[in-house]
């Protein structure tokens, strides 16, 4: 190490998953290139706004914790959101919600999970990473994106730099650090228009059971365990998937896909989450309990405008 | 053709044109994609034509629900079937053996007939696109001799090699990248798929032509294949 080079944070240990990632890929799904970006998006734009960056600047993504460090190279203000992944500042622990400024030398620490699964961490103006079809969002399974381009999250070695500027002291809004999923998880679903092929019986169960999230889930998909869903029809024709669908394979277990779904696939769907909740899902860890809220449509955008509305 | 269109999300909508899998769709698809693509300009956020269906992603911050609904008659009012002699056709080069082609015997034993009349039929006609999607710039194309029609393993593999050249009942399709997947593989090409995805020019694109073509070991090799034989079970 010299001291020419470009200051930044250099990762000293990776943990499990850490992803470069931003608003995501859009304009490109009939290319077969999945959307991507951050998961729990709220989340996301909070570490953006509160340095004062673009909210779909350019940040990270860090899943469970599991040991990731990161050793300052420089001094800055950093912003961390979303999950309690009990995260210390050399040995200040550091509590999401906040920015806070970090000295040369100083080691970001991220450990397990205490209340969410996603930690998001932002950077002055946002981290620098090549464009790959117009994101630099990581999908490891598409081999696109990320500091390589090439889909790979956080490794050893890696260095973190950012475009610098805006790096305003800002402090959330009351109220805006209750976003995790809690006991009581509700996910707004607006229901589709297949929602005729499953029988009366399954939808009553869709909506009134407890589901348990499995511990398949990932960004592409959460599978959901519950009472099994029965519908006329085990598969269809392949057609385009939304963000947080909620598809049902013939062993009658939801799956809900996420950001790095497959952009098109066959099962029937009783419709997809709202991208409030899907956010939402990307943050309960296996074993949480949720439940399918039916909602409208109308309601699903006013309750989206309401929270875009707080990011002033 | 009776235009449906359905609620899918909340800022998403479904342009169902057709209920079965057909060539002749295509011509409709392609019309109808550029038609809403041209409608709905800026306020697209995405548009992911399939066999049957256009799946439209909309700004709705920017764009009124009934708006939405609005344009989408709109583009398809007055469409006229695009010409699918327009799509570009592409000859994928192949090497059929059972090293990088596990289910060669599968698919000849289901079907009746030996793996030489197996790669003839696999490559005696032309097919069309219908989508993209799975993965970068992988093309579902169709159809497949219907003889030939195979299910998907019961349990996919873990790993199928990048180039492979696959089978689903009555589609066929060929694997950009390294990745999971059910279908069977009946050999691999040393096209690059992928390069061309992530570049935001896939090889293929919906309505393209494309005929497989038979190519001995050595050429394969010397068109920079891999020879890697793909495990048979895992």
């Amino acid at each position: 190490m010299t001291s020419s080079l470009p200051a930044g944070m250099k990762v000293v240990q990776a943990g499990p998953l850490a992803l470069v990632e931003d608003g995501g890929r859009l304009g490109v799904r009939h290319l077969g290139v999945t959307q991507g970006g951050a998961a729990d998006w709220v989340s996301f734009y909070w570490s953006n706004w509160l340095l004062g960056n673009p909210l779909n600047s350019t940040a990270l993504e860090v899943v469970v914790g599991g040991g990731l460090v990161l050793e300052a190279e420089c001094a800055a203000r950093l912003a961390l959101t979303g999950a309690d992944l009990d995260a210390t500042l050399d040995d200040e622990p550091l509590l999401p919600g906040a920015s806070f400024a970090v000295r040369p030398g100083q080691r970001l620490t991220f450990r397990q999970p205490r209340e969410g699964l996603r930690a998001y961490l932002a950077f002055p103006g946002g981290l620098e990473a090549p464009q790959v079809l117009g994101s630099a969002s990581t999908t490891p399974r598409e081999r696109l994106g990320g500091l390589h381009e090439d889909g790979r999250p956080l490794t050893v070695g890696d260095r973190l730099t950012w475009r610098g500027a805006p790096a305003v002291e800002r402090h959330l809004p009351p109220g805006s650090t209750v976003w995790l999923p809690g006991s009581d998880c509700r996910l707004e679903l607006v229901a589709g228009a297949q929602i005729g092929v499953f029988t009366g019986a399954s939808l009553y169960a869709a909506f009134n059971a407890r589901w348990r999230v499995d511990d398949r889930a990932d960004r592409m998909g959460v599978r959901l365990l519950g009472p099994g869903l029965a519908s006329h029809a085990s598969s269809m024709i392949s057609e385009g998937i939304p963000l947080g669908a909620v598809q049902v394979p013939p062993d009658g277990q939801p799956i809900v896909l996420l950001n790095d779904r497959q952009t098109i696939g066959g099962y029937p769907r009783l419709g997809a989450l709202t991208p409030l909740a899907a956010a939402r899902l990307a943050q309960c860890l296996p074993g949480q309990e949720v439940r399918l809220v039916a909602t409208s449509r109308a309601r699903a955008l006013a309750e989206h405008r309401r929270v875009l509305g707080r990011f002033r | 053709m009776r235009a449906v269109i359905e609620t899918t999300a909340m800022d998403v909508l479904m342009v169902r044109l057709f209920d079965t899998i057909a060539e002749s769709n295509m011509a409709w698809i392609m019309a109808a994609d550029q038609a809403l693509r041209q409608t709905f300009g800026e306020m697209l956020i995405d548009l992911v034509p399939s066999y049957t269906t256009l799946m439209v992603h909309y700004d709705c911050l920017r764009l009124e629900h009934g708006e939405a609904h609005g344009r989408i008659r709109q583009a398809l009012e007055h469409l006229r079937p695009a010409d699918t002699q327009a799509g570009e056709r592409h000859e994928i080069p192949v090497w059929y053996d059972e090293s990088v082609g596990p289910e060669l015997h599968r698919v000849a034993e289901r079907a009746g007939i030996g793996i030489d009349e197996l790669i003839r039929r696999h490559c005696d006609h032309d097919y069309c696109v219908f989508a993209l999607g799975f993965a970068p710039g992988y093309g579902f194309m169709g159809l497949v001799d219907e003889e030939l029609a195979t299910p998907r393993l019961e349990t996919p593999r873990r790993r199928v090699a990048a180039g492979s050249v696959g089978i689903a009942d009555r589609q066929t399709a060929v694997y950009p990248l390294v990745s999971p997947g059910g279908w069977n593989i009946l050999g691999r090409t040393a096209v690059p798929l992928f390069e061309s995805a992530r570049r935001g020019n896939p090889l293929f694109v919906p309505g393209d032509r494309v005929r497989f073509t038979s190519v001995p070991r050595a050429e394969f090799e010397a068109q920079g294949g891999d020879t890697t034989p793909l495990e048979e079970r895992q």
